[in-house]
């Protein structure tokens, strides 16, 4: 199954935030998109899993999504958006309950997703007992849950500190080697852009347009390694967004 | 060593300058000034400071009610009072907590629903007792449409106001994941909105109390409120603070099971 994001274009009022994006999100392939602050990535996200709706364009699904699917389009957010009164096991079965699986099928996937995510032991432990770290692999358990086709994610690990950024980097090339899901991940992080990327998007700042697209072909698995490599890249991208982000930066300190 | 203070200089700690503004409960402190307030109470009326017509010392207050007691009279009152109040409050406050539903998740309800509450809120509904009198006649009818009326609209503000405070996120979550529009009231907005309707559980409660024994003093044979102007229309002030005594034993019940819903409800709050 593809996602396909055709002209997409979007204004709050008279403020245009998006304009003509075209992208495509191919089976196993992980697109990131960057773009300085406010140049509208997560609203594009928003619209791609049909959270909100575009001014101009439409979002299209190509074939069928896989067999077993039980949300074919899922995100992972920012803020983690774990109910504080479920426990981990319980935040899963959320996902899980409207689905009539019958008792033993939920809890085959509950006990699954956690090993998955090395979570097993912390099964009755409430969001506010957990580190940031943890409560975004419980997010990440909960999507992987449902046997997304397609997983949009939305700054992941923003809210993480440096060392637990490159641990849960780790833990999703390892879900990917192992899944080969396919994901659309929006960062201003381009660290991750690069570690996480088969290709790179850099949005232009407000109105967002797609200013230049990187094609990353290094195999995820290698990436840890060969740092030198991304770290160039990263320059390239860098140097492609900088006065983007510099005009955006002042934008926004102008109070436009 | 450069870690050492230069020999010969002058070296002080640091003054601390931190802490405080964190006011913590004590049981036995506050139990202490409760019994600390009656020992003295008691002392000033036997050394004749505080005259039995004024004040009765607490141990005719404890004579008074164990007349009650003795008498059956006490639970003959109570039960009545405890009927009222019952019947009143749960029914007030499950209606507010549908009512509070409705304008926290609908347009419509909203808009029609919001202004009147916020006008009927602020009526007493004291004063609508005599007008409740005429609807349902000078029995129980009456007494509990005022105590639901009264514990109504306070539920009503809390569950819309907990509701409009549900995490959008967690809201925009629960969509992402396809689950449907009863499960997300279920597991969400409810959930999210428990915190509020219990604190407004809180209010309307001391509200109904309060309207119980303005009721009461309406007509009424039994009850905690008839017994106070009894006692009160006979100068039995030793009858009246037992009474008033029974009413705040009362209100700390209700508070304590509050209390406790919300230690086993809202544990997974930090």
């Amino acid at each position: 199954m593809r996602l396909l994001a055709d002209r997409i274009g979007h204004r709050y009022g008279t403020t245009e935030v998006l304009r003509d994006i075209r992208i495509a999100i191919g089976e196993g392939e992980i697109v990131c998109i960057v773009g300085p602050s406010g140049c509208g990535k997560s609203t594009f996200l928003r619209m791609l899993g049909g959270l909100e709706e575009a001014s101009s364009g439409q979002v299209l699904l190509e074939g069928e999504p896989p067999a077993g699917s039980l949300n074919p389009i899922t995100y992972i957010f920012q803020d983690f958006a774990l109910l504080p009164w479920r426990s981990v096991e319980g935040n899963i079965r959320l996902v899980l309950e409207d689905h009539r699986l019958g008792a033993a099928a939920m809890r085959r996937i509950v006990g699954d997703v956690l090993e998955r995510t090395r979570l097993s032991e912390f099964r009755a432990a409430l969001p506010r007992q957990l580190s940031g770290g943890m409560k975004q692999r419980v997010a990440i358990a909960r999507a992987l849950a449902v046997r997304p086709a397609v997983m949009l994610m939305d700054e992941p690990l923003s809210a993480l500190d440096s060392q637990t950024r490159e641990l849960l980097m780790d833990d999703l090339v390892e879900l990917w080697t192992r899944d080969r899901f396919s994901a659309c991940y929006v960062t201003h992080n381009l660290a991750e852009a690069v570690r996480l990327g088969h290709r790179v998007h850099v949005l232009s700042r407000r109105p967002g347009r797609i200013r230049e697209t990187v094609e990353i072909d290094m195999p995820l698995a290698e990436r840890a390694e060969r740092a030198a490599e991304l770290e160039a890249m990263q320059r390239h991208i860098w140097l492609i967004m900088r006065e983007e982000a510099r005009a955006a930066d002042r934008e926004l300190a102008d109070g436009r | 060593m450069a870690d050492d203070p230069a020999p010969g200089a002058r070296v002080r700690p640091v003054p601390f300058r931190g802490g405080g503004f964190r006011p913590q409960t004590n049981s036995y402190v506050s139990l202490a000034v409760f019994i600390g307030l009656i020992l003295l109470w008691e002392a000033g009326s036997r050394a004749g400071l505080i005259s039995p017509i004024a004040l009765p010392a607490p141990s005719q207050v404890l004579v008074a009610l164990a007349d009650l007691v003795r008498t059956g009279m006490l639970w003959k009152h109570l039960s009545v009072s405890l009927m009222r109040l019952g019947v009143g409050w749960v029914l007030g406050s499950i209606l507010g907590i549908l009512v509070g539903l409705l304008i926290g998740l609908f347009t419509i309800a909203r808009a029609a629903l919001l202004q009147l509450t916020s006008a009927l809120f602020a009526v007493p509904k004291i004063a609508l007792l005599p007008l409740f009198i005429v609807w349902f006649g000078i029995g129980e009818s009456s007494k509990i449409a005022t105590i639901l009326f009264g514990s109504f609209f306070p539920t009503v503000i809390a569950t819309y106001s907990g509701v409009d405070n549900v995490d959008r996120n967690l809201i925009r979550m629960a969509q992402s994941f396809g689950l449907s529009w009863g499960s997300i009231v279920r597991k969400i907005i409810l959930p999210g909105a428990l915190p509020a309707i219990l604190s407004g559980l809180r209010i309307s409660s001391a509200i109904a109390i309060v309207l119980l024994v303005a009721a009461e003093m309406i007509g009424a044979q039994f009850g905690i409120g008839a017994y106070i102007l009894q006692a009160g229309s006979l100068f039995a002030i030793d009858q009246l603070i037992a009474g008033v005594t029974i009413l705040a034993v009362l209100g700390l019940a209700i508070s304590w099971v509050i209390g406790r819903a919300e230690r086993r409800f809202l544990d997974w709050r930090s």
